[in-house]
């Protein structure tokens, strides 16, 4: 490790009427791997892209020091040139073109204008070998998953002679495999000298990884902490970003758990467009009270489950019974589950939970417009009225209802969807990845919301691909694992190690699947 | 809930308070910067008519012009109020015009050809205007045929089967009881006063103690849910402004023909469409469909029936359309209505509809509509020739929705 390779210094950004950087000082020493960690809207993303000219020079106070000389970008062809690249945690890959078109898109290898698909295919190959990819280029990015879709980024990235790689939620998306491959890229990047600056929530990660994390709070820089050191720990970080000790990661809770609400028996799914069973013959349940959790790796069929038993929203040749307080009931439209008081907040806010083009309170009414609706007509009054309520109960922060969610943070959207969602006065509340993509003081917030809604006697089912969530909210936890349903822990007995052993059970002939002590009484 | 990390934010609370107890000067300005800033196209409709009246020599907005203004282009409202639906839907119609054509040739057929009264004609429009969307509304909605390929495969088959229906000659004139309904007046129902006619302008001050009374009740049921409502002088100067224009305009209507039967229509459709949109469930369902179409499914939208019901009103109010326009053209012609389906989707886009769907008021298409007639009715009486409007109109239509595009950039930009 020689000098810096980047030193940001006092950089002031304003957005009228808010101060969202101020004074803010980032060093980051050449070949390391610096994270930046901070609470949703303390202003990471702000910083990186006044780093990567998104915020043109002249639009900010301060100075980048650039390898000692400082740099003045005006827009993100600037940056790049220099070798700084951003990858942002939406994916910005086209599904339906090639690992190839993509990973030399705007940038294609050409001669006299025509491309030179040989070339171009046989350096996407080596780019791909680099991070451990070993598709054919003229795949389609489509048919990959997240995980490897993200390595293709650092691909392209890499593909522009990168020497400051920036990460924004690389592994938000990812399961454990996935996340662990790609750390383990990065640490092999590193080696080869390339400088990655990584913005994460998962603070296990950053301990893991990086060397040097600076902690940002409301627009200031509160430390930046050596990651070698001796009390370089999950706790102090926490600490950093919320300001105040953070005794319990989750909220305390006591289960009073009543009759069985919510039963899913025999649950069979297939891939909407392929001839491939997503869900086989999956069965749950979930009394009144109770927080049972779905554990299951990317792709074991968690949301296909939960989507098609809501409303049949996904998938085809779909079979099975819902029971709902003991009676079999029709779940076939949307309409008919959230009539019978079934809610599913889905795993991705922005594409299926929110219209983002419109204010909050619409958002707000959009799932129960009937309850501030007489004869087909909306009472706007009461639409406000109860918007504001939500407002106030689940501590939404906005000035107003009336503010469109699109410039909400992740925090406060995912309230404005679960508002959506208990606004229908649910029995049964699927959750989808609740906390993903959301800061450590929100998705407490969160927890606590789900602990009220249990206390409330209401049936919760949380789908997470974080294990310790699951061991911290739940009182029983049930596996996925290739579609089938393959063992059902109490939370007492559940561990990481054997919530993933049991995920992890491949398909075999012979059936029955490992249930351990099936109908533990809780407490 | 007790939450140990309670951000209670009483910095925010006061803000709150503070938009609450806006002054009169303080709502002014708000007025001003940022109502104006985001509904620039009302600024460019006053600014278009003052340029007009300058051109015409004051003939624009004279009694008599003002009446033809709104026979001539009342088609064009009637088309843009079914068509804003469609686009806030994130759909597009290009079988309008058409349509148009298809349900005029129809009543022209029964009423001119078999010499059936008048009012037969008017049905069998609406029934063919039914029949058109429910034909498009299932290809749309359950087939899952995006509606530009469906309305693009319907402007060529109605056109056809307008061909066929009128054995490609037209057909004229319409007896006159048809006629009536786009050049007729309610005129002298209740007599004359110094030559202008007392029913027009009662209904003007009909129509003004309407608009006060509605926004009185809104006012106070804000009030009642303790919502901030503005302040009353400003509340009171705004009820004066739209009496003032709506009083002036049943006064010039009054002293010439009086009141149009096509502008009651109008009217009454307008208000139909700003409550369907502002107020009903359909409405906000339509919002929900174009604004995030996963979301709106997910939260029990029943898309492919709100999809089937958003054609089925284009396809009726596109044949009133047609009955509107044949009745002023006194007869039926194959390529009648041609082009009209542009001017529709122009008039929406210009009051600031959005392509991508989700975004779009009644308002906005009404006063885009206005812009088109004024911008088509300014030029013919300058006697400009017909290449130099097209060239115009299409000008005005890039640069309205640009300067719509900046404004709306800016105030995104500022907050």
């Amino acid at each position: 490790m020689s000098g810096n390779i980047l030193e940001m210094q006092d950089i002031t950004k304003n957005f009228p009427g808010v101060k969202v950087l101020q004074e803010v000082n980032l060093t980051v020493k050449e070949g390391e791997i610096h994270a930046i960690c901070g609470e949703n809207g303390a202003g990471k993303s702000t910083l990186m892209k006044v780093l990567s000219g998104v915020y043109p020079h002249g639009t900010y106070e301060g100075n980048i020091l650039f390898r000692g000389e400082e740099v003045a970008f005006g827009s993100i062809k600037d940056s790049e040139a220099k070798g700084i690249v951003i990858i942002h945690q939406e994916l910005a890959l086209i599904p339906d073109l090639s690992v190839a078109e993509n990973i030399f898109l705007g940038n294609e290898v050409s001669r006299r204008g025509l491309i030179d698909w040989n070339q171009a295919n046989h350096r996407a190959r080596e780019l791909m070998a680099r991070v451990g990819l070993s598709e054919l280029p003229v795949t389609p990015v489509g048919q990959l998953g997240v995980g490897k879709q993200q390595l293709i980024e650092i691909a392209k990235a890499l593909s522009k002679d990168v020497s400051l790689l920036i990460l924004d939620e690389p592994t938000a998306a990812l399961n454990d495999q996935d996340s662990e491959h790609l750390l383990g890229l990065l640490r092999g990047l590193r080696d080869e000298g390339i400088t990655c600056i990584i913005i994460s929530h998962k603070l296990g990660e950053i301990v893991e990884i990086a060397d040097t994390t600076t902690v940002i709070r409301d627009g200031y820089v509160v430390e930046a902490i050596d990651m070698h050191g001796p009390d370089a720990t999950q706790d102090r970080i926490i600490r950093d970003m919320v300001g105040r000790e953070l005794d319990q990661r989750y909220p305390p809770r006591e289960s009073h758990i009543g009759e069985e609400v919510f039963r899913v028996e025999d649950w069979c799914v297939s891939h909407p467009t392929q001839p491939r069973v997503l869900v086989d013959h999956a069965s749950f349940d979930v009394r009144a009270g109770e927080v049972v959790g779905i554990a299951g790796l990317m792709g074991a069929g968690r949301t296909e489950l939960a989507m098609s038993v809501f409303g049949r929203s996904y998938g085809r040749d779909i079979s099975g019974r819902v029971y709902l307080h003991g009676r079999e009931i029709d779940t076939r439209t949307v309409k008919a589950c959230i009539d019978q008081g079934i809610s599913y907040v889905s795993e991705d806010r922005k594409h299926y939970g929110l219209n983002l083009i419109q204010d909050i309170k619409t958002n707000i009414s959009a799932a129960g417009l009937d309850k501030v609706s007489r004869h087909s007509f909306v009472n706007a009054n009461e639409e406000i009225a109860v918007a504001e309520r939500f407002r106030q109960a689940m501590n939404i922060r906005t000035p107003s209802v009336m503010q469109t969610v699109g410039n909400l943070s992740g925090g406060n959207q995912q309230k404005v969807v679960l508002s959506k969602w208990l606004h229908t006065a649910p029995e049964v509340l699927i959750l989808d990845e609740p906390t993903r993509g959301i800061d450590v003081g929100a998705k407490y917030e969160i927890y606590t919301i789900i602990n009220q809604l249990a206390a409330e006697g209401k049936a919760v089912v949380v789908i997470s691909s974080e294990l310790p969530e699951l061991l911290g909210i739940c009182d029983r936890i049930f596996t996925l694992a290739y579609g089938r349903i393959t063992g059902q822990l109490p939370v007492a007995e559940a561990t990481q190690e054997r919530l993933m052993e049991l995920m992890t059970i491949e398909k075999t002939s012979t059936d029955a699947p490992a249930v351990a002590d099936k109908e533990t009484p809780n407490d | 809930m007790t939450d140990p990390f309670a951000p209670a934010a009483p910095a925010e609370a006061g803000a709150v308070a503070a938009s609450r107890s806006g002054g009169f000067f303080d709502d002014i300005a708000n007025l001003f910067t940022r109502n104006l800033r985001t509904s620039g196209i009302y600024l460019a409709f006053v600014a278009i008519v003052i340029l007009f009246t300058i051109l015409t020599g004051g003939t624009l907005i004279n009694s008599q012009n003002l009446t033809n203004l709104v026979l001539q282009f009342s088609y064009v409202l009637i088309l843009a109020l079914g068509m804003l639906i469609v686009i806030i839907g994130g759909h597009i119609d290009l079988s309008v015009g058409s349509v148009v054509a298809l349900s005029g040739a129809v009543s022209a057929v029964l009423v001119i050809r078999h010499g059936m009264p008048w009012w037969v004609g008017v049905l069998a429009a609406l029934a063919v205007g039914l029949l058109v969307g429910l034909w498009q509304g299932f290809w749309v909605a359950y087939v899952g045929i995006p509606a530009f390929i469906v309305t693009l495969a319907g402007m060529l088959l109605f056109r056809g089967l307008t061909f066929l229906v009128l054995n490609n000659i037209s057909l004229s004139p319409f007896p006159s009881a048809y006629n009536e309904i786009a050049s007729g007046f309610f005129f002298d129902l209740t007599g004359l006063v110094g030559g202008r006619d007392v029913f027009t302008l009662l209904i003007g001050v009909l129509a003004v103690l309407g608009f006060a009374w509605a926004s009185w009740r809104g006012r106070s049921g804000r009030i009642r849910y303790q919502q901030p409502v503005e302040h009353m002088g400003l509340f009171i100067i705004k009820l004066l402004a739209v009496a003032a224009v709506v009083l002036a305009f049943a006064w010039q209507l009054a002293s010439a023909r009086g009141l149009p039967y096509v502008m009651v229509i109008l009217a009454v459709l307008i208000l139909v469409y700003q409550v369907v949109t502002t107020k009903s469930v359909f409405g906000r369902h339509v919002y929900a469909i174009g604004g995030n179409l996963t979301a709106a499914q997910l939260s029990g939208v029943k898309v492919k029936k709100v999809n089937f019901w958003i054609f089925v009103n284009m396809g009726v109010l596109a044949s009133v359309a047609g009955i509107v326009f044949s009745s002023r053209s006194r007869g039926a012609q194959p390529a009648a209505g041609n082009m009209f389906e542009l001017d529709a989707i122009a008039a929406c886009f210009i009051g600031g509809a959005s392509t991508s769907g989700g975004v779009g008021r009644i308002s906005g298409a009404m006063i885009g509509g206005m812009v088109m007639a004024v911008l088509s009715n300014g030029m013919q009486l300058m006697g400009l020739e017909v290449s130099i409007q097209q060239i115009v109109r299409g000008l005005v239509l890039l640069l309205a929705v640009a300067f719509d595009i900046y404004n709306k950039r800016r105030a995104g930009a500022i907050r």
